[in-house]
């Protein structure tokens, strides 16, 4: 129990931070039009992957000789980096799309 | 010095990533969104292989070999993938984002030396159950979209209690692993294959129809679980980002969930499409059109709307359905689409195909607006939707759809269904609408109906 209240302690701009950002997401993305579901689904699917930038700090912290580590996180950057830079490319297709014939 | 420019940058990208995503929710400002979020996106990667940290061994050899090997798939997936099969692309992003946080769960775990304190601990464990479960059901997703996974091959004997009882048993481990402050290799490995187990059965029983929904939800996971690597790594703006894209999930899988009428639970828990049997045994003969007869009654109408559904991606008919709409619209007939919030396999999904084939978005009508233009169109053609016209929803209460907002399809003068037989839509449910006096079915696969349309117009 003492632990967990620690925590809250420690790490109590983070629960604040986490707090905003969930009204703030509700705030930002409430009444899309259909139109845009797909997009903002690829586009938001596309931030989530930040995951890289986790899995960048994660290895630069491991041990040069800690191979199966090496090779986890380098999967991990691998499969972060399609997330973001293949969601990203989706996005900005789909949206041409819409572009497009709006002249 | 450094940190504090750094820290700086950091939080210019957040504040760009923010005003990204809100750009992203308006049509005209979609594309500029788009591209604030990939630059901060790109700052947050740039400060975190520069950022000091407490043991600095860099090995910016793998961090530079992973970024371009992913980032080229990435391009060149994204380049190739044709637009009808977005469902499945996204889908298998969003899974590969959830196992790479998952990924990171595990090397963070093998750096402590699988040691630490019980929050921590547990915070990561968490982290670890939420990735796999994001991965491996956008995996099953993917599968399901994708049709190498039928619904058939999913059925789990009373997947409900199974799914409840490895959700719990996992609640359990992680705390009964973060209280001891350690766990041993094997212990991670069973955790992990625990955590792929529920992720299947959490997936695996949701119908094809529910698909929107589970696409939302998935994506809502990943950005939970971003948010939570964002904790463990302490990186601010993986924490924001995570929690934006887990709030627009979490949103999306409430519109979707609002445009079906039903309560997450039971679209998780229902068994949506598992049962074949109607509410109601429809009587009645449907009577057939053909191309040349609807063709004359397409060309003397004002107002004609086209109602697209899956069955329109499956045929690839989109882009000759925007041709349909060019010929009419040099006859002066009015030419509207009517959209379903959960028309097709994923959210917005008819949106995308029609704007693939030029379709102008001005266009599409969204449920409300549809629903008052139907009310005064004189043909509505029906291009492989089933389920969101099926008035069993408005009027029969034994109906598994009754509530569901419809397309209303009883007061236009005439409703014309192109199907390829009489065979029920993916819910399994009869509609009745193919037996209303209004109604006239053109049998055949939608494309081509169309295209036989297009001659017989061209000579009227």
């Amino acid at each position: 129990m003492n632990e967990i209240i620690n925590f809250f302690e420690q790490n109590i701009e983070i629960i604040y931070l986490l707090t905003f950002a969930v009204f703030l997401g509700f705030e930002i993305i409430s009444k899309i039009p259909t139109v845009l579901h797909t997009p903002l689904m690829s586009g938001s699917n596309a931030i989530s992957g930040v995951v890289l930038i986790g899995a960048i700090l994660v290895i630069r912290v491991t041990e040069p000789t800690n191979y199966f580590a090496l090779i986890m996180a380098t999967l991990g950057i691998v499969l972060g980096t399609i997330n973001l830079v293949g969601g990203l490319a989706v996005t900005s297709r789909m949206l041409e799309m819409f572009n497009k014939k709006k002249k | 010095m450094n940190i504090v420019i750094l820290d700086g940058v950091l939080f210019v990208a957040s504040v760009l990533l923010i005003i990204g995503l809100r750009k992203l929710s308006h049509p005209d400002s979609a594309s500029n969104g788009n591209r604030l979020a990939a630059v901060a996106l790109a700052l947050g990667v740039i400060v975190a292989l520069v950022y000091p940290l407490e043991t600095q061994n860099n090995n910016y050899i793998y961090i530079v070999a992973g970024i371009c090997i992913g980032g080229i798939i990435g391009i060149i997936s994204a380049k190739k993938v044709p637009m009808t099969a977005m469902p499945e692309m996204v889908s298998l992003f969003n899974g590969f984002g959830g196992l790479s946080a998952a990924l990171i769960s595990l090397v963070w775990l093998v750096n402590n030396h699988f040691v630490s304190e019980a929050t921590e601990l547990g915070i990561v464990l968490f982290n670890l159950f939420l990735g796999l479960v994001a991965f491996i059901g956008s995996m099953v997703a993917y599968g399901k979209l994708s049709g190498s996974l039928k619904d058939e091959h999913l059925r789990i004997p009373y997947s409900t209690i199974l799914n409840s009882l490895l959700l719990i048993i996992a609640i359990v481990l992680i705390i009964i692993f973060s209280y001891s402050g350690q766990l041993s290799i094997s212990q991670t490995v069973l955790f992990s294959i625990l955590s792929l187990l529920y992720g299947i059965t959490f997936v695996a029983p949701v119908g094809g129809a529910d698909m929107p929904v589970v696409i939302a939800t998935l994506n809502a996971l990943t950005g939970i679980t971003a948010a939570i690597s964002g904790v463990i790594t302490d990186n601010k703006l993986m924490l924001l980002g995570g929690v934006l894209v887990g709030s627009s999930g979490i949103i999306l899988t409430l519109l979707m969930c609002k445009a079906m009428n039903r309560s997450v639970i039971s679209v998780f828990f229902g068994n949506f499409s598992g049962a074949k049997e109607a509410g109601q045994e429809v009587e009645g003969n449907a009577k057939e059109i053909s191309a040349s007869n609807l063709a004359i009654q397409l060309a003397y109408s004002q107002r004609v709307c086209i109602i697209p559904g899956y069955g329109m991606a499956v045929a690839q008919a989109q882009k000759v359905v925007k041709e349909l709409e060019e010929i009419l619209e040099g006859k002066d007939v009015e030419f509207k689409y009517a959209i379903h919030p959960v028309a097709g396999r994923m959210p917005g999904h008819m949106n995308v195909l029609l704007a693939e084939s030029d379709v102008s978005y001005d266009k599409l009508l969204d449920l409300d607006d549809a629903n008052t233009y139907l009310e005064s169109a004189d043909v509505a053609i029906v291009v492989g939707a089933n389920d969101v016209v099926n008035p069993s929803a408005l009027d029969d209460p034994g109906s598994k759809i009754y509530g569901m907002p419809i397309l209303n399809l009883s007061k236009t003068k005439a409703v014309i269904v192109l199907k390829r037989s009489m065979n029920p839509g993916y819910a399994g449910i009869q509609n009745p609408l193919f037996f209303k006096d209004n109604t006239k079915m053109l049998f055949g696969d939608a494309k081509k109906s169309i295209e036989k349309l297009l001659m017989e117009l061209k000579v009227v």
